[in-house]
């Protein structure tokens, strides 16, 4: 049994420690806003965050988290996040998603990447790029997205 | 995607080769399926007994099943207008274009509009191919009309409700944005009536508005799924869950279509969390080893402890160094000639071009998975996945299952991206998906299962982009004018042995390898095809032969212009002439926007130009590049596009972009999958190689203002896009490419 605080509520889960935590929330705790793009970190699509730090989730086994902070796609938005919400504010309002199937993977670097900045700095377009290079989009929604960052960063300074 | 041809003699071609292959087949989609639609969430119009008043007194053409309102508009109470797309939704958004059209004339209010997916059902069948398809660029060009009548038909049957509630005559109402108005100013909302516009009869024919009057369509317009997409709530194919659903995933050969030599799979069953494991047929006769678990990872865990042997020795082992080898011994032979011209004047030309292209197998890789969750009960089956097909995929599996095709019922989901590979005429993973619920069910477990893929899985599993060899002979006079051009296309055909195959090759020419080749300039070209049979999977990939095609014809043009001491944009305008107006417009409206020609470039950048014309829309590129340490860089590019009457010119311009990127994809490192003894050289994204947000140049889309029906969108933006790059590398290095990925 693992115990963490999945997007703040505690949270007991009966599963093989070194089950991802991806297949954690996807199949024991039916939380499927994190999707599953490639198993190997490589592609961001599993992105959540660890105590506030953006991980891979298809490779970080559960047992990593275990006594920690997991926030998931499914609470980075709609609640008290100053952040997140102005992230999911700016990905509608630039109508960011194409097939969207990265698109939760991408708002949880974003929002990490945003977090991580002093407050007030305006980032640059090479600061979001490398901040957002381990997040693939297949649809090509890159510029969209560097758009809405930059937007998201006004929006929280 | 579906190759560009033309499809009026489809309908009945694959009704015939489907009817061959499943006599239970109704040749028409049955009348009954579409009044099970009526009334899920809302009033669903028209679906009784209106309906059947309609036709009863005009028998002699009766409205079909994709032309009743009753299966694509439902209105809830409240005014909430649910819009049924008969098309998947994969990233291009007709989840959103096709509710603007059928709303535009429905009237409705835009900000109660939502939409959704619908079935194998035969009213979500393509109005002009008659089968259920999202490819080729069709969805909006063919249902472009239907979804107007359907919103007409609608908005008529809620004046008749409002006219015989006031006791009023219809033609004195008018509608606006969801209100049914009369003349002495009263109002009645469409909620309000959607249950006595139910009574109504179905008109047959409506007056469609005046396109000066459209109040949605051409307006730019945001996403219906923004917001869902935009927090985790939407849910794909592969978030299905049905109560008690196992999860298979499978052992593949490594070498397509082998078989087991020898099996242990003890340590697998002894996997915690596994089900079973169980020996399956796979495509291409392949088999397999499809281990079941409570998950994903236990199925994975299973896979990975499953010790096995396979029987490679009854199938081809492609090797892809030898294989380019084997294509140019086969260029030299006589093949299946497509254009005929005489080439004699080549070899006593004052110049010439000799010039081979090669171009690998690539895989689509869209971002979910490929999976398919199946109910299998013993008179019936019911099917989750995202489908581009599920009309054809749903009878596979009644085939595999052994039940009737209206005994499965396949429920399209929203899917992550495609690109093709989820139209496949093979219905591959669904087969798989099929035959492990069957192997599940008698092993005595009576539960569904969603089959999933690994990206290995997908990387590897095949049904790639053909691999592509051309060669060229272009003889020039002194002033660089075309008196003869000898090409041969040697690749694999993608329709051969499917049921596509009877309408797609004429006199041994697969349309998919040739379509884009010589036009739209007036050329005397001879073009002969050879299609060797290879043990790799091939399928459309997004503007199928148009990925090679457009990239031969164009990088040439431009070598051609080089000859002729012609700028290559005013090279294309002179071939054009009068003839290719389209043409014209894109390319003319890209040079101006770009500022080609006139604005100054850094030093050490050039500009490159490629137009192509595929799905019955013409998109014109001007890019802009430099090298950077010898390598090629894209810096921006401008896209001109005529598509006629553009609808939605917000999710055009994302698809111009996402295709250009599709685009530019095919020319970077890492954009080939390879075999090395009939075994797939690579993995996942770490050595099949796709662009990363790092290379993503600023693409600044521009269309063509057109009030023509509109053509297709989905694809056209990518084949020009790697050619016009091509282009400006040509200018800076003074080599052309005839390589991709780029061998600079």
């Amino acid at each position: 049994m693992i115990n963490t605080i999945i997007n703040g509520k505690n949270t007991d889960v009966d599963v093989p420690p070194d089950t991802p935590i991806l297949w954690t929330l996807r199949d024991a705790l039916g939380l499927t806003g994190t999707k599953f793009g490639c198993g190997a970190a490589l592609c961001g699509a599993c992105t959540v965050h660890l105590d506030g730090q953006a991980i891979r989730s298809c490779v970080t086994p559960i047992s990593v988290a275990q006594g920690k902070k997991i926030t998931t796609i499914e609470a980075a938005t709609g609640g008290d996040d100053k952040v997140g919400n102005a992230v999911h504010a700016a990905w509608v309002k630039h109508d960011v998603a194409q097939c969207g199937y990265c698109q939760s993977g991408q708002i949880m670097s974003a929002t990490a990447f945003l977090k991580s900045l002093p407050h007030g700095k305006q980032p640059t377009v090479a600061e979001i790029d490398s901040a957002m290079a381990g997040n693939i989009c297949r649809c090509g929604t890159y510029t969209r997205i560097r758009a809405a960052i930059a937007d998201a960063a006004k929006a929280i300074a | 995607m579906l190759p560009n041809i033309d499809y009026s003699e489809l309908p009945r071609a694959l009704q015939h080769i489907l009817n061959r292959d499943n006599p239970d087949v109704p040749a028409t989609p049955s009348r009954r399926s579409f009044l099970k639609m009526a009334g899920i969430s809302g009033f669903a119009l028209g679906a009784f007994p209106g309906m059947v008043l309609a036709q009863s007194t005009n028998a002699a053409k009766p409205l079909g099943p994709t032309q009743q309102p009753s299966a694509f508009v439902e209105i809830a109470a409240d005014g909430t207008v649910t819009v049924t797309i008969n098309r998947l939704d994969f990233g291009q958004g007709v989840q959103t274009a096709l509710p603007m059209i059928l709303a535009e004339e429905l009237d409705a209010d835009w900000a109660k509009v939502h939409s959704k997916h619908g079935n194998s059902d035969g009213a979500y069948v393509d109005p002009v191919m008659g089968l259920h398809l999202t490819g080729g660029s069709n969805s909006i060009k063919n249902s472009f009309t239907q979804y107007r009548e359907l919103g007409a038909r609608a908005r008529a049957m809620l004046i008749a409700a409002a006219a015989k509630q006031w006791n009023l005559d219809p033609a004195q109402l008018r509608t606006t944005a969801g209100e049914v108005i009369a003349p002495d100013g009263r109002k009645l909302g469409y909620g309000e009536l959607a249950q006595s516009a139910m009574e109504q009869a179905v008109p047959e024919t409506v007056k469609l508005k005046d396109p000066k009057d459209f109040r949605l369509i051409g307006k730019p317009t945001n996403r219906l799924d923004s917001v869902a997409k935009s927090s985790g709530q939407q849910s794909y194919g592969i978030d299905t869950h049905l109560p008690g659903q196992l999860t298979a995933v499978v052992l593949r050969p490594p070498v397509f279509g082998a078989k087991i030599a020898t099996l242990d799979d003890s340590a697998a069953r002894g996997v915690h969390g596994v089900k079973a494991v169980l020996r399956v047929p796979l495509d291409r006769g392949a088999e397999g080893i499809a281990i079941i678990g409570d998950g994903y990872w236990s199925a994975k865990q299973g896979r990975d402890a499953v010790k096995v042997t396979w029987d490679t020795s009854g199938v081809e082992k492609v090797d892809t160094k030898k294989q380019f080898a084997q294509y140019r011994q086969l260029a030299k032979q006589a093949g299946n000639k497509y254009f005929d011209a005489d080439v004699t004047p080549i070899s006593t030309a004052a110049k010439k071009i000799h010039a081979e292209f090669t171009f690998p197998y690539l895989a689509h890789a869209p971002m979910e998975p490929l999976n398919c969750t199946v109910k299998f009960n013993s008179d019936s089956a019911e099917l989750w996945l995202g489908s581009q097909m599920p009309g054809l995929d749903g009878m596979m599996a009644a085939r595999v299952l052994g039940l009737k095709p209206e005994q499965v019922k396949v429920n399209v989901q929203m899917a992550g991206g495609g690109f093709g590979r989820r139209a496949i005429a093979t219905s591959d993973y669904v087969f798989e998906a099929c035959s492990i619920a069957k192997a599940v069910k008698t092993a005595g477990l009576d539960v569904p299962v969603r089959t999933m893929w690994s990206r290995e899985d997908d990387i590897r599993g095949g049904y790639y982009r053909p691999a592509q060899l051309h060669q060229a002979s272009i003889g020039l006079d002194a002033h660089g004018k075309v008196l003869a051009w000898d090409h041969v296309i040697v690749g694999q055909s993608i329709t051969a042995g499917t049921a596509f195959e009877g309408f797609m090759i004429k006199n041994g020419i697969d349309n998919t390898a040739v379509e884009g080749m010589r036009e739209p300039y007036d050329l005397p070209m001879k073009l002969t095809v050879h299609h060797p049979k290879l043990n790799v999977p091939v399928l459309w990939w997004r503007s199928v032969g148009s990925t090679h095609t457009a990239f031969v014809m164009e990088t040439l043009i431009d070598e051609i212009a080089h000859a002729s001491k012609k700028d290559p944009v005013a090279y294309r305008l002179e071939a054009y002439g009068d003839k290719h107006l389209r043409h014209r417009a894109a390319l003319q409206l890209a040079v101006e926007q770009s500022g080609y020609g006139k604005k100054a470039l850094p030093k050490g950048h050039a500009w490159g130009v490629a137009v192509h014309e595929s799905f019955q829309t013409v998109v014109a590129y001007v890019v802009e590049a430099s090298l950077k340490n010898g390598k090629p860089v894209m810096h921006r590019a401008t896209a001109g596009v005529h598509c006629n009457l553009a609808v939605n010119p917000r999710t055009i311009e994302t698809q111009v972009q996402g295709a250009a990127l599709m685009g530019l994809s095919m020319c970077l490192p890492g954009a080939a999958i390879t075999f090395k003894d009939g075994v797939v050289e690579q993995s996942n994204f770490s050595d099949f190689v796709v662009p990363r947000i790092t290379e993503m140049p600023e693409i600044a889309v521009f269309i063509v203002p057109s009030a023509e029906p509109p053509t297709g969108m989905g694809e056209p933006g990518l084949p020009p896009l790697a050619p016009a790059f091509a282009n400006a590398v040509y200018k800076l290095t003074g080599k052309p490419i005839r390589q991709l990925p780029f061998n600079v």
